[in-house]
């Protein structure tokens, strides 16, 4: 775990109150899609705990929501500016466990996590189905990104403003995916659904309110079938079977 | 230039330790940095029993602080011995202070005899601020009885130097530390966390799950550093002092309020190298002060 000093490239608005962060900076301790950085904003005591989309050892790209304002601040910030970034820290996904094809459901920002996972699985050869839900159209983020590395895309959205319309859990019974190994991430509701409704071993990412994001102060743990876990550093992945809903 | 310190014959290569409930066991922490460049390490706090703790969400970010109400996880005491402590004292040579919690008398004691026993615990800390359960739930620190009582108990059991973690939220500390002096402590550790709450104004709802946890952070240094001030004039035992400490700066404003020894809690949460940081940078803070032995500043104020 490093704490390094990142200098911001570019911050733009992607989808409604979404935004693409890209910083240079060394991220190449990072290993895993699905691992994160937790990142220092001035005036703000605690970091925000945000997935690392994808990373070399020249930058790192995140994508983040104004939920609040920590990150309705960082969102006014400029190229040029710098930041304070802790990583590498959780687990994140392991692509190896798929053998064949692979099913990945995200939900919203979900996307993010979920996208080095992708690309991944593409280089190691196995077949990407991808389910991305989403509340409305102003909201897609990353369908591009995901079909730009190769993968097969769909597209849901609640209202139906654009690709199909409903729940991922109704766009997987409809096109019924191949698949031998499933990850999803996104909002805890649909993870549940998703995970009710499909067969087979999964991985989960979970989220939670964090303190230290690295394992030292026991503020996000969850319960699970092996115990309590700490999302930040146990998780935030976690085997399908072991989550308790 | 002289940063050791000297509590109850334990000697500290330098007066910085990780506060209890901010860098876990130690061991979250192997890897990261040489923990040798701590004085110490107080250990996340144990109960007998092990304790999941509160429900999620824990913790409530404020200006300058936060809130946590993680409430008390630990994998209790047989667990801290038979595992962690062996752990830890392969990678750390400093003082091992192991942090006791309880419900009643009696598990404060069992505990700690426990704990006691390891060959690698340097200190027990005894910590006051769990809900007395036998005494109708308030802390068994907010009362000079029951902190007395608790004292008297687990010295009894004790052959490590016992130091009693107090809370800030009381009318009079002077008179809890005299208890607990007059009981037989032969340290203090202060302040625990200041009972605070956060609501979210859209939700409606406490940010934590549970309604109230414990503030800490910059925010509370003033209050600790007057409360430390406070016992340090009202008894004799040597004090850790805790709250709100983030740089080198902290470490000497907390000793010459009274402090032989400065713990530092959440800065941990967002910066886990600022230990390393104030060990760092202690020397050139002392220099900038005209300060040669880090001893000749305790409880000059």
């Amino acid at each position: 775990m490093k704490d390094i000093k990142f200098k911001i490239e570019s911050n733009k608005l992607i989808a409604r109150d979404i935004y693409r962060m890209t910083l240079s900076g060394d991220a190449s301790s990072i290993e895993r899609g699905g691992q994160f950085v937790d990142i220092m904003l001035e005036g703000r005591f605690l970091r925000r705990p945000l997935a690392a989309m994808e990373w070399s050892g020249r930058g790192l790209t995140v994508v983040y929501r104004t939920v609040g304002k920590g990150t309705a601040q960082m969102s006014s910030l400029k190229a040029g500016e710098e930041l304070q970034v802790l990583l590498p820290l959780g687990n994140g996904f392991d692509a190896s466990k798929c053998r064949e094809k692979a099913l990945v459901v995200c939900g919203g920002l979900g996307a993010s996590p979920v996208y080095t996972l992708v690309k991944e699985l593409l280089a190691l050869g196995r077949e990407v189905k991808l389910v991305m839900g989403f509340n409305s159209a102003c909201d897609v983020v990353l369908a591009d990104d995901f079909r730009a590395l190769g993968a097969d895309v769909t597209v849901v959205t609640m209202d139906g403003s654009l690709g199909m319309k409903g729940l991922v859990t109704d766009a997987i019974g409809e096109l019924r995916p191949q698949y031998d190994f499933f990850y999803t991430c996104g909002p805890k509701v649909m993870m549940k659904a998703v995970c009710a409704m499909l067969c087979g071993p999964g991985e989960v990412s979970l989220e939670e309110r964090m303190g230290c994001g690295c394992g030292i102060c026991y503020g996000c743990t969850c319960h699970t079938k092996k115990g309590p876990r700490r999302v930040c550093a146990d998780g935030p992945v976690f085997d399908k079977e072991d989550v308790i809903w | 230039m002289v940063t050791e310190v000297c509590l109850c014959g334990i000697k500290f290569r330098n007066p910085v330790i990780p506060a209890s409930g901010t860098f876990g066991f130690g061991l979250e922490m192997a890897g990261v940095y040489d923990l040798d460049v701590l004085g110490g390490i107080s250990l996340k706090g144990t109960t007998l029993e092990p304790r999941y703790g509160n429900e999620c969400p824990r913790i409530a970010e404020c200006p300058d602080g936060m809130i946590n109400s993680v409430g008390l996880q630990n994998p209790g005491v047989e667990v801290l011995v038979n595992e962690k402590l062996p752990a830890l004292r392969k990678i750390f040579g400093g003082v091992v202070i192991a942090n006791v919690s309880g419900f009643s008398v009696d598990e404060y004691v069992a505990a700690c005899a426990r704990a006691d026993q390891a060959p690698q615990t340097d200190i027990i800390e005894v910590n006051v601020s769990c809900p007395n359960v036998h005494g109708g739930g308030l802390a068994f620190g907010t009362s000079p009885e029951s902190a007395a009582q608790v004292t008297a108990a687990v010295k009894q059991v004790c052959r490590k130097p016992v130091f009693v973690k107090l809370s800030p939220n009381v009318t009079d500390i002077a008179a809890i530390a005299r208890a607990c002096e007059e009981a037989g402590a032969d340290g203090l550790t202060l302040i625990n966390t200041v009972l605070g709450m956060r609501i979210d104004i859209a939700a409606r709802r406490c940010v934590t799950h549970e309604k109230y946890g414990g503030f800490s952070g910059r925010a509370i240094l003033p209050i600790a550093l007057r409360m430390v001030n406070q016992v340090r004039h009202a008894c004799s035992l040597p004090i850790m002092g805790c709250g709100g400490v983030a740089c080198a700066d902290d470490v000497l404003e907390m000793m010459m309020a009274g402090a032989s020894a400065v713990q530092v809690g959440a800065e941990n949460l967002r910066n886990p190298f600022v230990c390393r940081q104030i060990v760092e940078e202690l020397p050139s803070a002392m220099a900038k002060y005209g300060i040669d032995d880090l001893n000749s500043i305790i409880g000059i104020i």
